[in-house]
């Protein structure tokens, strides 16, 4: 049947057909949807995992067991995850596993624009691409065969385009795929005895696969016009085709790890002149370059964000539509915390303090946007805490009672709890500030180890964060209200006053959840307001200014009542009554 | 036939994601090939969305480039002049009136241009303009925008109401169907 379907939810749909029956991810965008829709097929077992490296190595048990498993992440999860990936290279696989990694060219949603095509090479291990959600489905089938194939796990690799783009896919039937487990010591364990007689296995399995990537379907040649030769994959296919359409011969990778040389040369001595179009790093194009063609490639293409039709057509020296331009500056309009956040107000309370707040991943990093401006570092997911414990050590006494980590529940379970650990032996005086809002708020409401519901919504182990923080030894752990602005700055003028390590978990289930039922929206009392714009200070996309007064958009206010604490006149008026 | 190519713009939360999906499963069943391609993650926290929507014999990009778009759906109407250098030459804006002040408005760093809707149109551009959010209310539900706008994209297009009307009962729960089939009727019949 022909559909259409997201990249995403087509690789879910090749997970059911490939007979996976145990799925392990983190979520992370624009990966996550693959496993939300995976757990809609009955046959497959899924499960949020607290980070990428646990649902990785999840995943390789569910093989090592026999069956086929999978697991999703974007390419900063790979950071997480690249321990066990470099090791299972060496192992190998019983049942077949696959390992979705999505890039975010553009960093729609992300801290960084890694090439994730790296870790392939470095690992060793074959990476399949996808162009449109029909490879995306088709890729992931075949990618199970070549894991059992050829004794390897093998990376999917995605794109923002593809992962959440829609095209037409046909689907097919599940057909199971078992092993028995056996015991295997010398294949599983891996210390130096062992893993030295693996490593020639793995050289030896690259050399196999290249000689598979010659004849394989995942890589085509579309003879055109034989004056340009485009080697390509991934999105960038797609852009080149709409480009040049039958003007040019194109290299179509479907795999781009290990590169089938052969195949590469045959087509560069068909073209009079060859290039690699690819997105972020020349991959592809240093290693032609290294078999001794002549090519071109970043030397005409950037090698920072997303491509698009227009970029390649401008850069091959194509004529492209301006397009019409107002006069007018048009503002910008970046995203912002939502109307009824419970992070808005803690934040407001850091920033009144003058704290120095070192931040983390998620929602919550809007935190750091005007007229909030309240946090000052965002690496990566846990580094708030192990930031601030170093940040602590290195100056002492000089910014003693002024500096706070802020992380949400889910980053902190995915990779706080080892900072707060460190906080507690090596012993600074850190203030650390869990934004407990009982959900993965940024892609899209998962459940993690603190709601007590598993990734169906039922009910599952439940993390209590103030016993866990009691356990690893602090002594002051304390739970405020983010909606209460005179209890959170007491809160925190207290723990950051206090000389040894404390906790604050600042609890309000995020605004957008369902079960959140929200308060009538306030109206200004226009008699009353004073124009003062004191409430302008939180930065509410449902507050403006109206004619020098305060206005409430009542199709956003959920009547959090944030605004009005901050109100002299008490201007602020509930159009209801107070649920 | 040449690929056509619509962009859906507005801010995060407005509901783009389903007039494209909409939109999508429309133009499979007329037999076309379909891309769409939409945004997840951060901006969708009230920041600027985008959304792609293309169908022809054979398309290739999932996205609209500059001077690409034979139509402009807008749910706000800084977004549509923010889009405006998307449209064709000779492309149709369909628009929603209403005006959602960004947050540089609303802390007062920027101002929110005026006149925007006579100043697209004195660029030669085709804008039909209209204020959605009162129409989705008479159909009963503000959050129908969408379907408003949907409804009067439909008066541009070759393809019977029956068939708009079909999509839309398969893409909506059937308690808010009343409302989205009102809403698209008030969209479809709009006189300007």
């Amino acid at each position: 049947m022909k559909e259409l379907m997201l990249g995403n939810k087509a690789i879910a749909r090749g997970l059911y057909e490939a007979g996976v029956c145990f799925v392990s991810s983190y979520p992370g965008t624009p990966s996550t949807e693959i496993t939300e829709e995976a757990v809609k097929y009955p046959e497959i077992y899924c499960e949020w995992a607290p980070n990428e490296k646990v649902a990785m190595e999840s995943a390789f048990g569910a093989s090592l067991a026999g069956r086929r498993s999978f697991c999703a992440q974007k390419h900063v999860g790979l950071n997480v995850a690249a321990d066990p990936l470099f090791t299972m290279s060496y192992t190998g696989v019983n049942a077949g596993m696959v390992i979705v990694v999505a890039d975010d060219a553009g960093m729609h949603s992300s801290q960084n624009e890694q090439d994730s095509r790296h870790y392939a090479i470095a690992a060793k291990v074959p990476m399949l691409e996808p162009s449109d959600s029909a490879e995306a489905l088709v890729f992931t089938k075949l990618a199970y065969e070549i894991s059992e194939q050829f004794d390897t796990p093998v990376l999917l690799k995605m794109c923002t385009r593809v992962a959440h783009s829609q095209s037409v896919v046909e689907t097919g039937e599940r057909t199971e795929h078992e092993k028995p487990y056996e015991k295997n010591i010398p294949k599983y364990v891996m210390m130096p005895g062992n893993a030295k007689k693996r490593h020639p296995l793995v050289e030896e399995r690259t050399k196999k696969l290249q000689e598979y990537a010659e004849t394989s379907p995942l890589n085509r040649v579309e003879m055109g016009g034989k004056a340009l030769g485009i080697i390509t994959a991934s999105t960038s296919y797609q852009y080149v085709r709409e480009v040049f359409g039958q003007e040019a011969s194109v290299l179509k990778l479907g795999m781009t790890n290990p590169l089938p040389e052969k195949l590469i040369r045959d087509f560069a001595a068909q073209v009079e002149r060859l290039v690699v179009v690819e997105e972020l790093d020349p991959v592809i194009e240093q290693q032609v370059r290294a078999m001794g063609l002549e090519v071109s490639g970043r030397d005409m293409l950037p090698g920072i964000d997303e491509f698009s039709q227009n970029l390649i057509a401008k850069a091959f020296g194509k004529e492209v539509p301006a397009g019409a331009v107002l006069e007018d500056n048009i503002p910008p309009r970046p995203p912002v915390m939502c109307a009824g956040c419970p992070h808005r107000g803690l934040f407001y309370s850091l920033k009144k303090r003058g704290c120095t707040v070192l931040g983390d991943i998620g929602c919550y990093t809007l935190g750091a946007v005007q007229p909030l401006g309240a946090m000052e570092m965002t690496l990566c997911m846990g580094a708030s805490i192990s930031a601030s414990h170093g940040f602590n050590k290195a100056l002492g006494k000089e910014k003693a009672g002024k500096v706070v980590a802020v992380i949400g529940d889910s980053t902190f379970m995915h990779s706080g709890m080892t900072g707060l650990a460190n906080v507690a032996y090596n012993q600074s005086p850190s203030t650390v500030i869990i934004l407990d809002n009982s959900i993965t708020g940024m892609t899209g409401h998962q459940q993690n180890p603190t709601t007590g519901l598993n990734i169906k919504g039922e009910p599952a182990g439940r993390i209590d964060l103030e016993a866990l923080c009691r356990a690893m030894g602090f002594a002051r752990v304390r739970v405020v209200d983010p909606y209460d602005l005179a209890a959170c700055d007491k809160a925190i003028a207290e723990e950051l006053a206090a000389e040894e390590a404390s906790v604050i978990i600042s609890r309000r289930p995020c605004a957008l959840l369902k079960k959140v039922k929200h308060r009538p929206p306030l109206v200004v009392d226009k008699d009353k307001c004073i124009g003062c714009k004191s409430c302008m200070r939180v930065g509410c996309p449902a507050l403006s200014m109206k004619e020098g007064k305060a206005a409430v958009d009542a199709t956003l206010c959920v009547g959090c009542e944030v605004c009005s604490q901050l109100c002299p006149k008490k201007a602020f008026v509930s159009t209801g009554e107070k649920g | 036939m040449e690929t056509k190519n619509i962009i859906i713009v507005g801010v995060g939360g407005q509901g783009s994601l389903l007039a494209s999906k909409i939109l999508g499963d429309l133009l499979l069943r007329e037999g076309y090939d379909v891309k769409v391609s939409e945004v997840h993650g951060m901006s969708q926290r009230g920041g600027s969305v985008i959304t792609y929507v293309r169908f022809g014999d054979r398309v290739y990009s999932p996205v609209v480039d500059k001077g690409q778009a034979d139509f402009i759906v807008s749910f706000e109407l800084l977004e549509t002049a923010r889009h405006l250098p998307c449209l064709k030459e000779g492309g149709q804006i369909v628009t929603n009136t209403q005006q959602i002040d960004p947050m540089p408005v609303i802390t007062g760093a920027a101002e929110y241009p005026e006149d925007l809707v006579e100043k697209i149109k004195a660029k030669g551009v085709k804008l039909d303009a209209m204020d959605c959010l009162s129409l989705a209310r008479e159909a009963g539900s503000v959050k129908a925008v969408n379907i408003v706008l949907l409804g009067r994209l439909s008066h541009y297009f070759d393809i019977p109401e029956e068939k708009w009307q079909a999509v839309l009962t398969d893409n909506v729960p059937p308690k808010f169907l009343e409302i989205n089939r009102k809403a698209f009727e008030l969209g479809r019949n709009y006189q300007g």
